[in-house]
């Protein structure tokens, strides 16, 4: 059977000056509805601002910024724009520090979330023929109910395997005959490894062709190299809890960028500090506005997702724009020394060293009133059977490290399996155990 | 000339090396002799073993960073000096020796060696007469 190569051709290659129409028509709608809460009253209200002063889309830049903050103190129903009754499901964030975020959704989000996530999932080549394993965690955490949705909506035979247990997760992929599996890109590694271990080969032993991976920052070589263990193709999926989830932006074929549906967002790229645009293509904070939000509509919400917009058109047909993959999350920069480090740059230099596993601890501590930084780092296979040469492994990843970051790590060669890296969710990749006064 | 030995990577950590033992064992593996070195962060554990290729294979499925690698084994009389000698012939040659061990085998004193220059090594231990081990000679005891 043959199908078009979009899931909503009329949408996904709309001309820009359409698309940018309806973003006008959506966001005009979405300010009104806004009025419905009493936060934003209050927001535009301190602005002095009506939504009849959103003539352009030029105007976005007068609406107010919403944070995560903003939705901890608003917590659990600051933000809803209708009453609960018409709201039929919530997700809500792990609130690590202090009150966690709440999503609501009516019953028409999630249609549009669940369609979203299939233009992704479609886009990427899943047809309802494919099997589709969902080994993410569910619950509270957005892409196990997101991917499911979307999964269904495209008509695949969907697999809510969720997270952990990897030797039952092979098994459903050689039994069920998974073909499009979806994991953090961790965890997709620690099934190659469980494979290997059990004797397992993707390529002879499973169906496998795509591979969606997300929720953690991952860079360019660690998915050829996932995709060249596991014989797949790896696309990247992007999502945001407070958006709703996964089905934000996702790559497509090209694998080169992430499409962010425009039709649901208005998206700018502005400077963290300035809170300015930055010039275009230049690297900056990723800032949302939902435009077909019911329930919880977000204006300017700061992502915190550092990226930049890729210019130019896609091959792909799309006309919505590409966003650079992702460099990190501003709050996961370590200030050190005064210096800004990013846990991306050390996991890129990892992977220039074929001796060492992707999986890395970054410890940082305060010794004798100085604070240090250690990378702990995997010996994927003994190379040598001399001391000196892992000595000048240590000493050659040190240098480059320090290259990379400027300042000087201390890098610990542990053996395979020490690093625990978690089935669920995100990796733990820093620990800060500094002393801070 | 040369015999095979396992080397393993072991952190400096309760329970490294016992999980690597355990794993010799299942695969009823003999270890003939074996070396470990500490530092302060690692070493490397050198076994002399009955079938080094198919314990490598255990080790390496079991996720365990190993290598397999060739070293010399000479075999002496078990009298004072004899190791003095060989070490000698090897020292006199300009080869540096990069680790030694040593294990009594069948009444005899066994001298394993890794040096800076094999080739030099093999031809310092056929020009003075040392006996090489072979692994053959080795499996006797297994």
């Amino acid at each position: 059977m043959s199908y078009s190569p979009y899931f909503n051709p009329e949408y996904e290659t709309m001309s820009r000056p359409e698309l940018e129409a309806l973003q006008l028509q959506r966001l005009r709608q979405t300010v009104r509805h806004c009025m419905n809460s009493p936060f934003y009253q209050q927001k535009f209200k301190q602005l002095g601002i009506t939504p009849d002063d959103i003539k352009s889309l030029d105007d976005v830049s007068r609406l107010p910024f919403t944070s995560k903050e903003d939705l901890r103190e608003n917590y659990p129903y600051g933000l809803a724009c209708v009453p609960l009754k018409d709201c039929v499901r919530l997700h809500s964030s792990s609130g690590t520090t202090g009150n966690p975020t709440v999503v609501l959704h009516t019953q028409k989000d999630l249609d549009e979330w669940a369609n979203a996530v299939a233009r992704c999932l479609w886009m990427v080549g899943s047809r309802p023929e494919d099997v589709f394993q969902n080994s993410a965690g569910y619950g509270m955490f957005t892409a196990g109910l997101g991917f499911q949705y979307g999964a269904e909506k495209v008509g695949m035979l969907t697999v809510p395997a969720a997270a952990g247990n990897t030797l039952r997760q092979i098994k459903f992929i050689k039994d069920f005959g998974t073909t499009v599996l979806h994991a953090i890109p961790s965890y997709a590694s620690r099934i190659y490894e469980v494979m290997k271990e059990e004797g397992v080969d993707p390529r002879r032993d499973t169906k496998l062709r795509v591979l969606c991976i997300g929720a953690e920052p991952h860079s360019e070589e660690q998915r050829r190299r996932i995709e060249e263990y596991l014989g797949v193709k790896a696309y990247n999926s992007y999502g945001i809890s407070e958006m709703m989830g996964p089905g934000v932006a996702f790559e497509c074929p090209e694998q080169n960028g992430i499409h962010i549906w425009e039709d649901y967002f208005i998206v700018e790229i502005i400077d963290p500090v300035t809170l300015q645009p930055v010039p275009e293509g230049e690297l900056g904070e990723l800032v949302i506005t939902t435009i077909n939000r019911e329930a919880m509509p977000l204006l300017r919400y700061r992502t915190r997702d550092l990226t930049r917009f890729l210019p130019g058109d896609c091959p792909c047909g799309r006309t919505h724009r590409r966003l650079a993959r992702l460099q990190g999350r501003s709050d996961d920069m370590i200030i050190l020394k005064g210096v800004n480090i990013f846990p991306i740059q050390v996991e890129k230099i990892l992977l220039k060293f074929k001796e060492v596993s992707t999986d890395y601890l970054i410890t940082l501590e305060t010794r004798d009133g100085n604070d240090t930084m250690t990378v702990d780092v995997e010996l994927s296979q003994l190379f040598t059977d001399d001391y000196g040469r892992l000595q000048s492994l240590e000493k050659e990843i040190t240098r480059q490290l320090k290259d990379e970051i400027l300042v000087t790590p201390k890098v610990r060669l542990l053996s395979k399996g020490s690093l625990k890296v978690s089935d669920e969710k995100k990796a733990v990749r820093v620990k800060d155990l500094r002393k801070l006064f | 000339m040369t015999i095979n030995q396992l080397s393993v990577f072991i952190e400096n950590k309760s329970g490294t090396l016992v999980k690597v033992l355990q794993l010799l064992k299942q695969a009823n593996i003999q270890i003939i002799a074996s070396s470990i070195a500490d530092t302060a962060e690692y070493g490397i554990y050198r076994i002399i073993c009955s079938e080094p290729a198919k314990a490598y294979d255990e080790l390496k499925k079991a996720g365990v960073a190993v290598a397999l690698s060739d070293v010399f084994a000479i075999e002496l009389d078990n009298q004072p000096g004899r190791a003095a000698e060989a070490v000698e012939c090897l020292s006199n040659a300009g080869i540096s020796i990069a680790y030694m061990y040593t294990f009594l085998f069948n009444g005899k004193g066994i001298l394993i060696f890794r040096t800076d220059n094999a080739d030099k090594t093999r031809e310092v231990i056929t020009l003075n007469g040392l006996r090489f081990v072979t692994e053959k000679d080795l499996s006797l005891w297994s």
